[in-house]
């Protein structure tokens, strides 16, 4: 979550390449494609999905119990 | 040993009197951000497209901008429709046969009403337009900046670089293409904005 709020909050689909309309330098308006990470709502949803699942799941897994302490006095 | 010396010194003397000579831009774009948009505005349609399949060489000294001279190339198979039956007849030989005249070229040959402010120049440059197998001298406005060691942010090599923006219109009959036929589908006049940035890496 913090990692998608992190690099943009997309709330698009994941992606791998950016198209920006400008280059920054010269100022020209062109195509330009840029290889670059954006994590959308599938990636976020998925990693949610999967903390959720491992929540439930440590709720079944049996706690360690700590032994009586028997004195033996 | 004296001798030497002396002739040294001349070199280095005659080296620092003599004018620097202009850098060489190189305008094939790794980027590939430098294109040519191009607009035919018909009573029954308009028409717009790009072209991105640009190269060329053009020597410029900042000191002396007026002196620009140089050959900028358009791919004439990189020009591009959005409606893929369209960019097909364009490319056809009904229009602008691509296979036969590959190349849409301009070449500088002079610079007048030359106006520098800060690192922009203005100038109406005149050249050869070639098109269509077609060449024709043309005059044409053109703005031009020079961005000084600016070559460093965009690809990591030191360096200058030069942007050229120009807006001309061209007649399509003047080039031999369908003169007089279908104006109404595809105007005689094509508009033409050139904004493309070169490089001269030191």
């Amino acid at each position: 979550m913090a990692g998608w709020l992190a690099l943009g909050a997309n709330r698009g689909w994941t992606k791998t390449t950016v198209t920006r309309q400008k280059d920054p330098v010269t100022d020209i308006d062109g195509p330009v494609v840029e290889k670059k990470f954006v994590p959308g709502i599938d990636l976020l949803a998925v990693c949610l999905t999967g903390a959720l699942a491992l929540f439930v799941v440590s709720l079944f897994v049996s706690r360690t119990k700590n032994k009586p302490v028997t004195s033996s006095s | 040993m004296k001798n030497k010396f002396l002739c040294a010194l001349l070199f280095t003397c005659l080296g620092a009197a003599a004018p620097a000579a202009p850098a060489e831009f190189d305008f094939k774009d790794p980027k590939g951000v430098n294109n040519v948009v191009f607009k035919t505005d018909a009573p029954l349609e308009s028409i717009n497209g790009t072209a991105t399949g640009i190269s060329g060489r053009v020597p410029f000294d900042p000191d002396n901008p007026g002196a620009v001279k140089g050959k900028i190339i358009v791919q004439a198979s990189s020009l591009h429709l959005g409606n893929p039956m369209q960019k097909e007849h364009l490319h056809s030989d009904k229009w602008l046969d691509v296979a036969k005249y590959p190349e849409i070229t301009f070449e500088v040959e002079s610079a007048k009403n030359v106006k520098t402010q800060a690192n922009v120049t203005t100038a109406d440059v005149t050249g050869k337009f070639g098109l269509h197998g077609v060449t024709k001298t043309i005059t044409v406005p053109v703005q031009m900046t020079f961005l000084k060691d600016k070559l460093k942010a965009r690809t990591g090599k030191d360096g200058d670089l030069l942007v050229i923006r120009a807006s001309f219109k061209i007649k399509r009959g003047d080039f031999g293409i369908n003169p007089g036929q279908m104006e109404e589908k595809v105007s005689d006049d094509i508009e033409l904005n050139l904004s493309i940035a070169g490089a001269a890496p030191r």
